[in-house]
């Protein structure tokens, strides 16, 4: 027998109280996803000064003075970026980690312990992120 | 048998490509921040080195590979998200569209970018 549930307006955010574990993959994994794509494009228009670096001439690339480079070498010396970066991973890493969660719920894999590989996931994102500040921030000072 | 929730209609292809796109971008993105993070680190990025690597076929063809089906899994996520808060109508097709033509400029814009690295002419 199929059984259909009455989830009622899940958009109602003043409902958060009531909200369970996989309510709260919901939302985070919305939230991290609007993230991943606004950084798309970001990351695509800052990596497109690699078009006008290419006329640079051999000498200027070879130095590291054309504007692909000189643009990337200043924002990774502020610590902000630094910073913006660690977070990014941290929002890519639970995105990965919870997406692989839905892929698995939706092979049929793992619904009863939904909650758990929720909460799993977000212990992972933490521990990865913090593991990687290290390699994030090196050089920064 | 419970009904099973998903936030998609079940079956449909778009919903199918959402999920063929997660299982590739979770190996690349994987690799992508692996690569430009750990092997080599980000305050190393130089133009010389981002060309290296792209005028390699096979990470050329990867990248690309990567930039069409994060567009397509980022921006067709959006669009989903915004149907689910209750997007319809005229309003639902304007936004669409919208999505449609961002998504090209992004790809174009990213070969672009990866034509100019790569040394190839059509940039």
């Amino acid at each position: 027998m199929s059984q259909s549930y009455n989830r009622g307006l899940i958009e109602d955010f003043s409902r958060w109280r009531e909200f369970e574990a996989g309510m709260w993959a919901w939302i985070f994994h919305k939230f991290t996803g609007w993230v991943l794509i606004g950084y798309l494009f970001t990351h695509i228009a800052v990596l497109s000064t690699g078009i006008p670096a290419a006329g640079a001439s051999e000498a200027a690339i070879m130095a590291g003075e054309d504007v692909y480079t000189q643009t990337i070498v200043s924002l990774e010396s502020l610590l902000l970026v630094r910073l913006l970066e660690v977070g990014l991973l941290a929002v890519a890493v639970f995105h990965m980690l919870n997406g692989t969660r839905l892929l698995l719920v939706d092979l049929g894999v793992g619904l009863d312990a939904q909650d758990k590989s929720f909460y799993a996931s977000l212990i992972l994102t933490g521990a990865i992120t913090v593991a990687s500040v290290p390699t994030f921030i090196a050089g920064a000072f | 048998m419970a009904e099973r929730y998903s936030s998609f209609k079940s079956g449909g292809r778009m919903w199918l490509l959402q999920r063929v796109t997660a299982a590739f971008l979770l190996v690349v993105l994987a690799f992508h921040f692996f690569l430009l993070h750990f092997v080599h680190h980000a305050d190393e990025v130089s133009f010389l080195a981002s060309s290296g690597r792209m005028e390699s076929l096979s990470y050329y063809s990867l990248m690309i590979l990567f930039l069409v089906t994060a567009t397509f899994h980022g921006v067709n996520g959006v669009y989903n998200a915004l149907v689910n808060q209750g997007l319809t109508g005229t309003k639902r097709t304007v936004i669409k569209w919208t999505l449609v033509a961002a998504s090209a400029v992004l790809i174009v814009q990213g070969v672009r970018t990866a034509n100019a690295w790569a040394g190839i002419g059509l940039y």
